[in-house]
Order: C-alpha cells, then structure tokens, then sequence
C-alpha cells in the first residue's frame, strides 16, 4: 500500500486507531463495575486458577480438555471444571439476583459481548449456580449454605475485582 | 400356523460386537495395569479415572414396586432439572413407570422402565460419531459434545430409554447440562455416583417413601448389597435373549 510509505502516515493511522478504541476501552471499564465479584480467590496466592492474563485469553482451552476428562473419564477435579467456574464468579448482585448469560451483567457475557465471541456453551450448561437455578424454578427454595457462604464471603470484603 | 422363538441366551453371537469394541480400546488397555485401586462405596478421589473394577447396576424389586406410586420419576426429574414443558409427546423421559397386565391371571407388575446400562449396547454400536458410549464403570451416557441428533440410538435401544431434546431448554442444572437436538437417557446419576454417594436419586425416593424397590450397587463387588440379593434371589434381564447383560435386573417378572 502506498499510503502506508511514509512514517507519517502510519503514525497518524495509529492515533487514529487509538482514539477510537478509547470510548470501547471506557465502556467495558464502566460496565464490568456493575459486574458482581467472585465468591472468592482461589488460592492465598492466586485470585484465579491461572494467572488472569493467561486465563483471559486461554479459559476455553483448559475447559475443552477438562471436559473430555470428566465426561468421558469420570474425572471431577474443580481446578478447571465450567461449574467451579460459575460457582466463583456468578454471585448475587446487591438485591440477592444472580445474572443468566443474557444479562450483560454475567461475568462470562460481559467480556463475550465485548470481544464479539459467540459461545453455545450455556446452551446446555447451567449459567448460575445450581441454587439460583432452582430459585428460579421454586421461589420458596430456602436459603442454601453456598449463598450464606457468598454473603459472607463478600461482606468481609476480600473479593478482589477481577 | 406359530413358530417358536427358539433362542438361547448362550448362543447370541456377540463375536461382532466384541471385535468391535476390542478393535476400539486396544488404545485403553495399555493403561489398565496402571490403575490404582480404591475402596468401593467411598468416593473416588476426584482426580482418579473410572476404572472396570466397578460395574454398577440397579436391581428392581417389582414385588415390592407400587403400582400407583411415581416417586423415582418425580425425583429423577427433580434431580436432573427435567422441567416439564407440557408436552407429554415429547417431554424427556429417564425413567418411566410401566404397569403390566397378565391377562391370564389379571395380576399386575408394576415396575420402573429407564436405561439398562447394557454392557454391549445396541446404542453404542450404533452411534455414528462416538457420542454414545459406556463408561468403563458401566455407565451408559451420551457425550452430547459429540452427539449430532441423528437418533440412531433411539431407534436401536430395546428398551425405549432415550429422549430427544426438542426444543432450547432453560434452568438446566449443573450437574447435568442438557440441551435442544442432543439425545439423552438415564444416567444412573453419575454425578452422584462420582461423588461418592453410592445411590441414585430414584432408589433414594423409593426408600424415602418406605417401598425399597430399588437397590443401587457394584455388580462386581461379591460383597455388595445388589451382588448379595442377586445371588441368593437371581434377577432377571429383560429381553434376555438379546444378550446385552443389562447392568438393571428385575425380580419378580
Ligand atoms: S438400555 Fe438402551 S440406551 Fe441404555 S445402554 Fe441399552 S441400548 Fe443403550
Ligand atoms: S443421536 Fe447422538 S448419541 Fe444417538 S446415535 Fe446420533 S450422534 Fe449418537
């Protein structure tokens, strides 16, 4: 391409580029605020199973072969199980309501949306975790000691942001 | 003009099947000797493989089974998040509850229907893609990953076991994701069987309703519940004669 011979050129493109992404950058900032917390790190030293950089781009990876194990193998390890994963980070917003994945506020939507990626994961996976599910089918489901332990989880106020 | 079905159990040619199978796992048995064993009735540790040291079934007392009563229906449901859509037609089905009449005596068996973890099964032979397959404890599952909706399955399970999702499906639980052009049967509640709990959720109902006619266990272990009652008592396959060992056994049929 001609245009892009001259330094100049490509560095205009570049700021170009730049600005427009800033509004995209600011709106993802702003929604993952409305995002509830996950219930917890995962370990002393680690808040995820992997270093988040590595599971922001790789998480489909690990849960692709996890899967196989499990279904195949019977292997029930929770380190990279889709429902250890919805444990942790689907948890109540403040008025005690849990996100589907139609929600913007769904951990898993809320960056799918954003990077314009199609899953048909919870086409079959439950999105939430297994109380707020059958919540949802029976509104008098007593309180069950997950959701005590996320309340109190979160009231100490160790989550940190993801 | 009637002919007899003369068949004998013994003489089912399962050659086919099992050069099928070996010609599959040849890959498998090379692990084998690898694996640890552990005690049967505790949970297994959760990074631990299956191993064919288990093979668990059911066993069906229909003596004992209630002609009116649908509790393990209800609970498989219930378990398995099996919401019913108000379409009996196609609403899936696990387990079903089957009352049959001898018309020369009137007397009437009732008794649970539901997979019967065949341990050749039709349904697995044939499965165009793998997607149904038997676990090497003997559990029977669909890995719906793989599963194109072609229904082979349906049609060459005997026993009217299977399913087909219909429709896209909401509030599936956890345990036990599910969804539209994915077939699916009994589970014998694997979830549970992983975690340890040595029963199913139906045999659980019917013990909670006080009928006890359904006993899980390890049909390999001699000193199993399930393996103590169906020595001393027997238990029938149904279908016998089609030669699939079936991992549910009934009494009193
Ligand atoms: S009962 Fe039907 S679905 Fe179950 S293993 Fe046998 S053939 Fe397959
Ligand atoms: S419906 Fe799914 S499990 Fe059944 S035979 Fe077809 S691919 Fe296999």
């Amino acid at each position: 391409m001609r245009i892009l011979k001259s330094k100049w050129h490509i560095l205009v493109c570049l700021i170009i580029t730049l600005i427009a992404y800033v509004p995209m950058f600011n709106a993802f900032a702003e929604s993952s605020a409305d995002i509830p917390k996950p219930k917890s790190n995962y370990s002393d030293e680690t808040r995820c199973v992997e270093p988040v950089a590595i599971m922001r781009k790789q998480h489909f990876v690990y849960l692709l072969e996890h899967r196989d194990k499990t279904v195949i193998e019977g292997i029930r390890t929770t380190q990279y199980s889709l429902n250890a994963c919805i444990d942790c980070h689907i948890t109540p917003n403040a008025e005690g309501e849990f996100a589907r994945y139609s929600d913007d506020t769904h951990f898993c939507a809320s960056c799918h949306q954003f990077t314009a990626v199609n899953i048909d994961c919870f086409q079959c996976h439950a999105d939430r975790p297994e109380e707020a599910i059958r919540k949802t089918r029976n509104p008098n489901t007593t309180v069950t000691a997950h959701t005590q332990e996320i309340h109190e989880y979160l009231q100490l106020g160790e989550t940190q942001p993801h | 003009m009637r002919y007899k079905l003369d068949l004998d159990i013994e003489e089912v040619n399962t050659d086919r099947r099992d050069f099928l199978r070996r010609a599959a796992t040849v890959g498998g048995l090379a692990i084998a000797p690898g694996v640890i064993l552990y005690q049967t009735g505790a949970a297994k540790p959760a990074d631990q493989a299956v191993s064919s040291q288990q093979r668990w079934g059911m066993l069906v007392n229909t003596n004992v089974c209630q002609e009116d009563c649908d509790a393990c229906v209800t609970a498989c449901n219930e378990e398995h998040g099996l919401w019913d859509l108000g379409r009996p037609e196609t609403d899936a089905q696990w387990i079903r509850k089957l009352n049959v009449k001898d018309k020369q005596t009137g007397h009437v068996t009732s008794l649970p229907m539901m997979c019967q973890h065949c341990e050749n099964p039709p349904c697995v032979d044939v499965c165009p893609t793998g997607a149904s397959f038997r676990r090497e404890d003997g559990i029977v599952l669909v890995d719906k990953h793989t599963c194109i909706g072609c229904r082979y399955c349906m049609l060459a399970c005997p026993y009217k076991a299977r399913s087909f999702v219909h429709e896209p499906l909401q509030d599936q639980l956890p345990h036990s994701p599910r969804g539209k052009g994915c077939v699916e049967s009994c589970t014998l509640c694997v979830h549970k069987v992983d975690r340890g709990d040595n029963n199913t959720a139906c045999a659980e109902a019917c013990a909670k309703d006080g009928h006890q006619a359904l006993l899980f266990g390890d049909l390999n272990d001699p000193s199993s519940e399930i393996s103590k009652q169906l020595k001393q008592h027997g238990g029938t396959q149904i279908r016998a004669d089609l030669g699939l060992n079936t991992g549910v056994r009934y009494q009193g049929i």
